[in-house]
């Protein structure tokens, strides 16, 4: 966290110079001093790095180059829309990838499982934003049944604004959640099918066998319970694809979320924006492994014996 | 000389890869695929109908012809035109060229420096493969896409404004090698670690031969295997890092295109039904990445003695 907070600050420092930024052209050499004085880009590095540090705790990141508008603000608006985006298709990935996963593994070669498998390949050569090129197309273009940018009409809840109450807002909803969801659902089938396939080969399931349990019981109480800890661990260290593959779905779909704010900062060098994401990401991934920490308690009962 | 290719060529028949690869039909299908793109791209300005860089061979009269199957278009332009006039086969064949040359200039380059940085961590072992490591481990739990876009956007910061658009494949390049060198790195170090400790390598120490000979001529050769297996399958990566890249318009500049810049240009004509723009660009990069990596996959399967 604080390795990133540091490159985060680096480019502050050496990226662009903040005063032609912020004063037009005929300003005079002693007001860009005084105003260098004002800002305290005088002081040490260490005291400057102290500084960023201190208002990044508070939320403060300065503001944008190019909007004119504190990063807070920008930022709070647009969160709410990327976090539904991600949230949605994180709950579509593993609703249709589990249950998937567990079946080609089971059914190991029946005919669905080998289109399941088929269909798992394609998908991790299809680059997201051809999926969601391609999702435009039919549903949006040609069939004209869904919206294809935006997020339709929102829901102003005060401090946060949601999709979720109206169905134009579902609507718009669908198609980028679909886009994203694709690319981690082929993952999790792949892993959750290798780590079934190894499990259902280890001594307790055959003894769960011999002890003449149902086979229903056998693969979901035993086989999936075991396989889920490693399949854990990958999903989590997946969430930081999630937010990296949500930047490309956001420009696919024009949806007005954070990555979309991101590109705009990077094809700008709005170098305010992109620290200040790049910060709230390192800040997610930690969130995550604490919380991806939490859950290996929750599902291993050895783990918490000591 | 002559015996010497004949006896390796008999060699080679009769190996175990090449009846790996004989005996699977869909591994010889994606390896012809693969060979006909590289070899229709490198030679676009043979193949190709027409070259869509000279202004006299393109005309705007020509803009939004359908392809020719379609009831307007016409035989001239096999899979239609574009805005400007210019044929679709031909943009997508000079595309692929610009996205092959990234993809495999990145693949090198990251390998270049995953290999050294994997030797030196290997052979030194202590503080040195400590850091090392250490940053690889971090830089590991970042998605790659995302470290290419930043690497793109302070490459951008720093570099003049009016040479964008020149050094902008070059800076794609470093970007999407910088994102990918972990994987070698991670790799070499630990094939480096197992050879350090073999006699030979004792040998080289005893007779005082310099640490870099030792590494690089002694070492290198036997921990090359995986790395050529990994750089086949980062090969399909860094062609989609780079569409993709040049999709979200931080890559490759509209003025030599590669399929990522082909397909964001056609993307706005998407919805007023120009749908060949788009479409046909993307189908040769899903065939493209598809074939590496159906052969990557085998090349794997076929080195790995475990699964023989």
């Amino acid at each position: 966290m604080l390795a990133v907070a540091f490159i985060a600050f680096a480019m502050f420092q050496f990226v662009g110079d903040p005063i032609s930024n912020l004063v037009g052209q005929d300003t005079s050499t002693e007001e860009r001093e005084q105003l260098k004085q004002d800002l305290g880009l005088n002081d040490s590095i260490v005291v400057q790095f102290g500084h960023f540090i201190g208002n990044a705790v508070q939320g403060e990141f300065g503001k944008s180059y190019r909007l004119r508008k504190p990063v807070k603000e920008l930022i709070a608006e647009r969160f709410p829309a990327t976090l539904e985006l991600s949230l949605l298709s994180a709950f579509i990935a593993l609703l249709v990838g589990i249950p998937m996963g567990v079946y080609t593994a089971l059914r190991r070669d029946s005919w669905l499982a080998q289109g399941f498998m088929t269909l798992s390949l394609i998908g991790i050569s299809l680059p997201t934003f051809l999926i969601g090129i391609f999702l435009i197309l039919f549903f949006g273009v040609m069939l004209q049944w869904l919206p294809t940018f935006g997020r339709g009409e929102t829901v102003d809840l005060g401090w946060w604004t949601t999709g979720f109450l109206t169905v134009s807002g579902w609507k718009s909803l669908i198609m980028p959640a679909i886009t994203l969801a694709i690319f981690q659902m082929t993952l999790i089938v792949r892993l959750i099918r290798a780590e079934m396939l190894e499990v259902l080969r280890s001594d307790y399931i055959k003894f769960a066998r011999a002890r003449g349990l149902k086979e229903r019981s056998i693969s979901f109480s035993h086989a999936l319970k075991n396989t889920l800890v490693p399949v854990i661990t990958i999903i989590g260290l997946q969430i930081g694809s999630l937010i990296a593959f949500a930047i490309i779905t956001e420009s696919v779909f024009q949806w007005p979320g954070m990555g979309l704010l991101f590109i705009q900062a990077i094809e700008e060098v709005d170098i305010p924006i992109m620290s200040a994401y790049l910060l709230l990401i390192a800040f997610v991934f930690v969130l995550i492994n604490l919380i991806v920490d939490v859950l290996y308690y929750a599902i291993d009962p050895r783990l918490r014996m000591n | 000389m002559v015996e010497y290719f004949i006896d390796l060529r008999q060699r080679f028949f009769a190996s175990d890869i090449w009846w790996s690869f004989k005996s699977s039909p869909l591994v010889v299908i994606a390896a012809f695929i693969t060979v006909i793109i590289i070899f229709s791209s490198v030679f676009a300005s043979y193949v190709a109908p027409y070259n869509p860089f000279d202004l006299a061979q393109f005309d705007l009269m020509d803009a939004l012809k359908p392809p020719a199957w379609m009831a307007e278009g016409t035989s001239k332009f096999l899979l239609g035109t574009d805005d400007q006039g210019r044929d679709v086969l031909s943009t997508i064949l000079y595309g692929s060229r610009v996205s092959l040359l990234v993809g495999f200039l990145s693949v090198i380059f990251a390998m270049i420096i995953g290999i050294v940085v994997g030797l030196i961590a290997g052979y030194s072992g202590g503080w040195v493969d400590a850091v090392l490591m250490r940053i690889a481990d971090v830089q590991l739990s970042f998605p790659a896409i995302l470290i290419a876009l930043l690497v793109d956007g302070i490459a951008r910061g720093l570099l003049p404004k009016n040479s964008h658009d020149e050094l902008a494949i070059y800076v794609l390049i470093v970007a999407i090698a910088l994102s990918f060198w972990v994987q070698y790195a991670r790799t070499v170090r630990s094939s480096t670690m197992v050879e350090r400790t073999k006699e030979y390598v004792q040998a080289a120490q005893v007779i005082g031969l310099p640490k870099l000979l030792i590494l690089f001529r002694h070492i290198l050769p036997n921990v090359m295997g995986p790395v050529l297996v990994i750089a086949t399958i980062q090969l399909a990566l860094a062609v989609i890092t780079e569409a993709t890249l040049s999709f979200l318009g931080v890559g490759v500049p509209p003025t030599s295109p590669s399929l990522g810049t082909l397909i964001r240009v056609g993307n706005d004509y998407l919805f007023s039904g120009e749908w060949w723009i788009t479409v046909f660009p993307g189908l040769a990069l899903v065939i493209l990445v598809l074939a590496v990596n159906i052969l990557g996959d085998w090349l794997r399967d076929a080195l790995n003695p475990k699964l023989r």
